[in-house]
This record gives C-alpha cells, structure tokens and sequence, in this order.
C-alpha cells in the first residue's frame, strides 16, 4: 500500500532515534560526563521516565494527568522505606527514634524489609491505585478539568499526608542516608553509575514502550479516543477501558521514574511529589510536545538540566525563563518544540493550513503503518 | 514490511537493552560487607586545589522559596565575613573565592548543591543551611565526600558528624536556659505550639522530659506544618487550656499567622506570653502585629553588650543589601566563616582530616559578637551564653536573663539525668 507524505517520522528513523539515544546515555555519557553530572542525568532520566508515561496518557490519550507525584511518590517511598532498612539493619531506623524512641517500627514499614516485595510493590502499588482510581472515574466519564483537578488534588493530599505523619514517613524532612542499593555500597562510584545506567536503560524500555504502543491497533484507539470520544463509543470501543491501560501505564512509570529517583538523588520528601512537582513534570512534556516519541523525554530532561544548571548561575531568573519559555510554546508551538520542524515544513507547503489536524494526522498515520 | 517483522525488530531491541543491563550489573563495585568500601569510608580523593593564593569556599543558602527571607540574610553575612577576611590577608594568607549557591528551600536540591560544590567546585568547605531539614540533606553527601559544613543555626541537637561543624546553639544552649528560665519564673503550665517538622518535634520531645522533671505541666501540643499560616483551631485549643506560658517552636512566616491568631483570640502578653526559640530582631517586626511583652530565647541578641558587637552593628548596617538588625542565625554564621579560618591557621592546612585533628588537640577560639566562643573538638559545637530577651516597642530585646557562664555544648544530653539513657543510646546507634 502506498502512503501519502506525512510530516511524522517513519517508523524505523523514530526505532533507529531510540537507538541513537540509546548509545548516547548508555555508551558515551558515561564516558564523557564526571560523576556529578552523569548522577544528575540519571535524575533527569528519572523524570523523563515519569514524562513518557505523560505523554503517553496526555499527549495521545488526551487525559491530563496532573498528579503524577502520587505514583511517583508509590514508587519512590517503596524504595526509600526499602533501603532505609537497608541501611538501619536490625534497629528501627533513626529519624523514628528521633520522634518516638519507644514505639515498634510501624506495621506497613515490616514487609519493604523484603527486596522482593518491594520490587513487586513499585510494579503493582501504582498498577492497583492507578486501576481503582481509572476504572472509577473513566466509566463514570469523568474528564477534561474534572479530572485534571482531581489528579491534582490527589497529589496534594499525598503530600499533605506524608509531611503530617512525619514519624511514620520522615514528614518534611523526607526520608534519606542511604548506604546500600540491595546490597551495593551506594558510595562506590562503580555502584553509582550501575544506578544511573539502570535509570537510562529503563528509560529507553519504555521509549520503546510506547514506540511500540503508538504503533499498535491500541495506539490507533487512543488517539481515537483524545479526537473523538464519541465516535469511538458508537464504533463499539469501551473508551473507559482503552484511557484506563494508558492510565495504568503511564502511572507505572511513574513509579519506576521514582523508584529509581531514590538511590540517584538520595532523598525523598513530600515536595517532590506534591502539586508543584507534579506540574514540573508536565511542563517539561508540555515544552517537548505530549504527542510525540521523544518530546516528553526530552523535555522532562532539559527542564531538569535548566534547573540545575540555570538555576545555579541565575537562581532568581530561572523560574521566569521557565515560565516564559512555557507561554511561548503554549501560545506559537502548542504541541511542543518537537513540532517545531513539521510545522516549519507545513509552513513551507501550505501556509493557510493551521498545524495541528496535521500532527493528528501524523501520528494517526504512524499508528496505523 | 510485515508486522512479525516489526515485533521482531522490537524483541531484539529489548534484548539488547537486557543484555546491556546485565553487563552493568556484572561490572559494578563493592557489595555490603566488603572491607574496602565500607559506607562513609570510600569517598574520592579531594580535588581541593590550594596551591594558587586563593581558596574557593561554597556558599549554600537558600535565595529562593520560603526559606530565601531568612537565609538571604546568613549569606549575606557571609558575603561580609569574606570582605572582612580579605581585606585582613585572607585564610593562610589566600584569599577566599567563594561559589554562591541556591538551596531553593527543597532538601533534594541542598543534596545536589552540596555534591556540587564538593566535586565540580572543589571548594574546601562549605557554610549555609537553615532548617534542619537541609542539614539532614546534606549531612549524607558531607560524609560521603569528606568535605565540611558549617550550619550556622540553632537546632534540635541529638547529632554529631565528623564533617560538620555547628556554630547555633544545640538544645542544652537554648530550649534548657528557656525551661529553666520558666521554672524560675514559677510556671506551672506551658502549651506547645510548633512547626510539623523535625525541629519542633524533637525540640518539643525534649522539652516534655525535662519539664516533668520540673514539675511544669505540658497542657497542649499543636503542630500546623511549615507553610500552613492558618493557626485559628489551635490558637482556640490554647485558649481553652489557659496555659501560663506557650512555648513557640514555630520557623518562618507561619508564625505571622500564629500571632495574628493569638491575638484575635483575645490572648495577651501580660496573661498568656509567647517564649519564642525562632522569632528574633529580623523577624519581631514582620509580624504584622505588635509583639511587644513577649519573650524570645537566643545566645546573641543585638542588645548584647560585648567589646565587639557594636563594631560588628555598625559593619553590618554600613554593608550593602543588609537588613539592618543584627541577629542570633546571622551571627552564628559570621562566626562560621571566622571559626573556620581560626581551625585552617591552627592546623595549618586546608585539608578536611587536618582540621578534624587540630580541633581536637588545639584550644580554637574567637572573639564573636556573643562574647569569647571556645570550639568543643570532640562534638564540633561550641560554647555560648543562654540569654533571655524581651521584645520592646523598638523591636529590640530587654534581655531580662543571662547564664552565669558560657555554657558548654552537650548535643546529646550527657550531662543531664532527666534525659533517659536508653533514648540516647537508641539515637548514638542509629546515627551509627
């Protein structure tokens, strides 16, 4: 069958730009960055994780999922409580003692003792949440701000919760000092830098994920479903199970962008899981652009190097260049800076042609190839 | 192209990725357990450079987000002990080059920073934090990098680190003199109201020990978290209780919520009076309510009369950008920075274990604005008068108390019975 141009990538040149990043994170950064800035890629690894899943349930399922912390935040604190277990052996672990140097370890602390179960519970502590929570609002049609708000609200609860109980999980202060990665010497620059390569391996995993998604009948369906609800109803689709998957998985990554999160940056604490983390992690997806492949990862990951980089030299500015550049794109590119290349070729074709029905179409024609 | 293909290709790619994965993990250093790697011990060499005639110093305070009206204020000062330092000759004669750098009020950040300024700056030490939150942030990567940290503010004590240095007060220094300062006063019932973090939660554990050794009555406990200024419920709650005294471990703008509650809920100074641990001359006038009768516990007060606080007043006031009131956090890290510069010269050496060595076997002191501290070499606190401060229509403080000597820094208590052994060996082991 013979297709007509489009302005998206073609499948094999997106499986060979996931390759070529591949290589990148995993071979030459490495090589080529000091142990500071490789740990600091590994955070931004981390969140672009937590992006593709964004971009996968925003972008292509239309569903704005801005309480992404809480899955964050499941996957985050499994690994924390872990390795705080790790690291304080046999005794209660110490901020507890600061607080209440009596009491027993609380009950929901004892099986993160076990590597096993917490591996287990990063996978399907945000599978469960995501599915009770998904099934209940998308078969009650709840969307657009509705559900935006509620996400939202629910990131907030979360952080409120964890800042208030701060003797059963640090409170404020977070949870932190941890010496061992089931059983590595977190110290070892060696250890380091398996962590982080984990990190950018597995953010090349669910590139491929959703490359593979967008590609598939169900990437077509969800697509279909952000355009046209509806229709897809009347086609005999449940469009409530099709946004629940892509809920479920985008939530999953978020998870594991968390639970990796943990050993890269060596703390955890309720800001980085609350409404404004949650919020940064879209806005490095929206600046991307939501709707393709590489958009949410790498604009999760140059938000993450703005802040360490800019905020350092500029600390006060930073956050006005974040939102200005935010505004820009909202207003000139709305489906990110990765659009800007097929926009400026539409332009070159047909310059009456408003862009967006031809991203749509784009990526409808790269689902279905 | 047919769609087994397309899977295929994909399978490959994910083994690939797989394979990659498990070459990293066959290829990754020490495991729990091994001798050489010990946690704490195996940190990279330094790449601290002395050799030129400077020495760079990291600066980590946070310029941002809800902490920045305090801690602008720490670097600041810093800022101004480095002019002082370089305009006398500098540390061993180099100057000091200094990296400011943002903490932006998020703990995570404070850790980033502070591996930062260790590794990629290479300063020699590095002076800031405020909340103890930040502390226990950096305090991990400090040890883990060996490099040093000066935290300039009062805490909860209950901590020592080979690689930190604290020139606040520990427990022992203020939250005591307070208590003690009460029970003189013939209080017998006191509420405490705090901030939901470690701090107030610690402080307030403390507190609650020594005053049953008292014979003072705890008849409330309020906790409304960090940026939460609405104080309405639980104000109401101490009204009720008809305390003595509140004792106020409130941090930040919170407390501006706290007094306005106070004083809506028709409490006085003259019958319920505040003691404050957090509220100093920087603080009393933005409060946006008059403050006047109620107390505040600190080491420094500007009111102090030593031989070198009002040089150390007119200084600050001339300095650029400053606020113009001196205060307790903001001395402490002016001695910080003139602490740091006493322990070099005596060892000699800018070199972290060096300066560890020549606290311990060499008597540092310095001349500060709260009068003569003396470092403790083995616990890296140092000694400090208590004093009690009333605040006056000025905004100043009466100091209506003083300790009849320094006293000597005791993070964990030792030296009082009250506090239960058992607790303290629980924490000493867990601090490992």
């Amino acid at each position: 069958m013979t297709k007509p141009r489009t302005t998206g990538l073609k499948p094999w040149i997106s499986l060979s730009g996931i390759g070529v990043f591949a290589v990148l994170l995993l071979a030459v950064a490495p090589l080529v960055l000091t142990d500071h800035w490789l740990n600091n890629l590994g955070k931004y690894c981390c969140w672009a994780i937590a992006a593709v899943g964004i971009g996968l349930a925003w972008g292509r399922g239309g569903m704005l999922v801005m309480g992404q912390g809480v899955f964050f935040a499941l996957g985050a604190y499994s690994m924390a409580m872990h390795l705080t277990l790790e690291t304080a052996g046999d005794r209660i672990p110490g901020f507890m003692v600061l607080y209440d140097p009596l009491a027993p370890l609380p009950m929901f602390w004892e099986p993160f003792r076990s590597a096993g179960f917490t591996l287990l519970a990063i996978v399907l502590l945000p599978v469960v949440v995501a599915g009770a929570l998904g099934y209940a609002l998308f078969k009650r049609r709840v969307k657009g701000a509705y559900f935006a708000i509620l996400t939202q609200a629910l990131a907030v609860a979360l952080a409120v919760l964890i800042s208030s109980t701060i003797r059963e999980t640090g409170g404020d202060t977070g949870l932190s000092d941890f010496k061992y990665f089931f059983g590595f010497v977190l110290n070892d620059p060696a250890n380091r830098q398996m962590v982080y390569l984990i990190a950018a391996a597995l953010l090349i995993v669910c590139l491929l994920a959703v490359w593979q998604f967008y590609r598939s009948r169900f990437g077509e369906l969800l697509v279909a479903t952000r355009d046209a609800e509806e229709r897809v109803r009347f086609l005999g689709y449940d469009p409530a199970n099709i946004k629940l998957v892509a809920f479920i998985v985008s939530a999953l990554m978020a998870s594991i962008g968390g639970a990796l999160f943990v050993p890269i940056v060596g703390i955890i604490t309720p800001a980085e899981i609350g409404a404004a983390a949650s919020i940064f992690m879209i806005a490095g997806v929206a600046l991307g652009g939501r709707a393709s492949l590489f958009g949410p990862a790498l604009g999760a990951m140059a938000v993450g190097w703005g802040q360490s980089s800019l905020g350092s030299t500029w600390p006060d500015g930073w956050t006005y260049v974040l939102g200005l550049l935010f505004i820009v794109v909202i207003l000139f590119l709305p489906n990110g800076l990765s659009s800007l290349p097929a926009r400026l070729a539409a332009a070159r074709r047909k310059p009456d042609v408003p862009p967006t029905p031809a991203i749509a179409a784009a990526e409808l024609e790269e689902a279905r190839s | 192209m047919s769609s087994t293909s397309k899977r295929m290709r994909a399978l490959v790619a994910t083994g690939a990725i797989g394979t990659t994965m498990a070459l990293v993990l066959a290829g990754c250093g020490a495991r729990a357990g091994d001798d050489t790697a010990g946690a704490g011990s195996s940190a990279a060499a330094s790449c601290v450079d002395t050799s030129g005639d400077t020495v760079k110093l990291g600066f980590l305070n946070s310029l941002t987000g809800g902490m920045a009206i305090s801690e602008k204020t720490v670097s600041n000062v810093l800022h101004m002990a480095t002019d002082e330092i370089n305009a006398d000759g500098g540390i061993l004669g180099k100057k000091i080059e200094y990296v400011q750098e943002d903490g932006a009020t998020d703990w995570p950040t404070f850790a980033e920073k502070t591996e930062k300024l260790l590794t990629q700056d290479c300063v020699a030490a590095i002076f800031g934090g405020w909340t103890s939150s930040s502390r226990k942030a950096v305090k991990p990567v400090v040890e883990k990098f060996n490099g040093l940290f000066f935290y300039p503010v009062q805490y909860e004590g209950l901590e020592s680190s080979p690689n930190i240095y604290y020139t606040g007060a520990t427990t022992n220094q203020q939250i005591i003199p307070a208590m003690d300062f009460l029970a003189a006063k013939g209080v017998k019932t006191l509420f405490l109201a705090g901030s939901d973090y470690v701090f107030p939660r610690t402080a307030n554990a403390i507190i609650k020990l020594y005053a049953a050794n008292l014979g003072i009555k705890i008849v409330g406990e309020e906790y409304v978290p960090l940026d939460k200024d609405d104080w309405t419920s639980q104000v109401a709650k101490i009204a009720a209780a008809k305390p003595d005294f509140i004792f106020n471990t409130i941090n930040g703008s919170s407390n501006v919520g706290f007094i306005k509650a106070y004083y809506d809920a028709g409490l006085t100074p003259a019958k319920t009076p505040i003691i404050s641990v957090s509220i100093a001359e920087e603080e009393a006038p933005a409060m946006g309510h008059e403050v006047t009768g109620h107390y505040a516990s600190w080491n420094y007060f500007q009111s102090l009369k030593t031989d070198t606080n009002p040089e150390f007043i007119k200084n600050w006031k001339a300095y650029p950008n400053s606020s113009g009131v001196t205060s307790d956090p903001m001395e402490a890290a002016y001695i910080s920075l003139y602490l740091y510069k006493a322990l070099v010269e005596a060892a000699g050496s800018f070199d972290v274990n060096a300066v560890n060595a020549a606290a311990k076997s060499k008597t540092i002191t310095f001349d500060a604005p709260e009068g003569k501290v003396t470092l403790d070499g083995e616990n890296h606190h140092i000694s400090k008068p208590g004093h009690i401060g009333r605040i006056n229509a000025d905004n100043q403080f009466d100091i209506v108390w003083a300790s009849d000597k320094f006293i000597e820094p005791d993070p964990y208590l030792e030296g009082y019975d009250w506090f239960p052994a058992d607790i303290r060996k629980q924490l000493t082991d867990a601090a490992g």
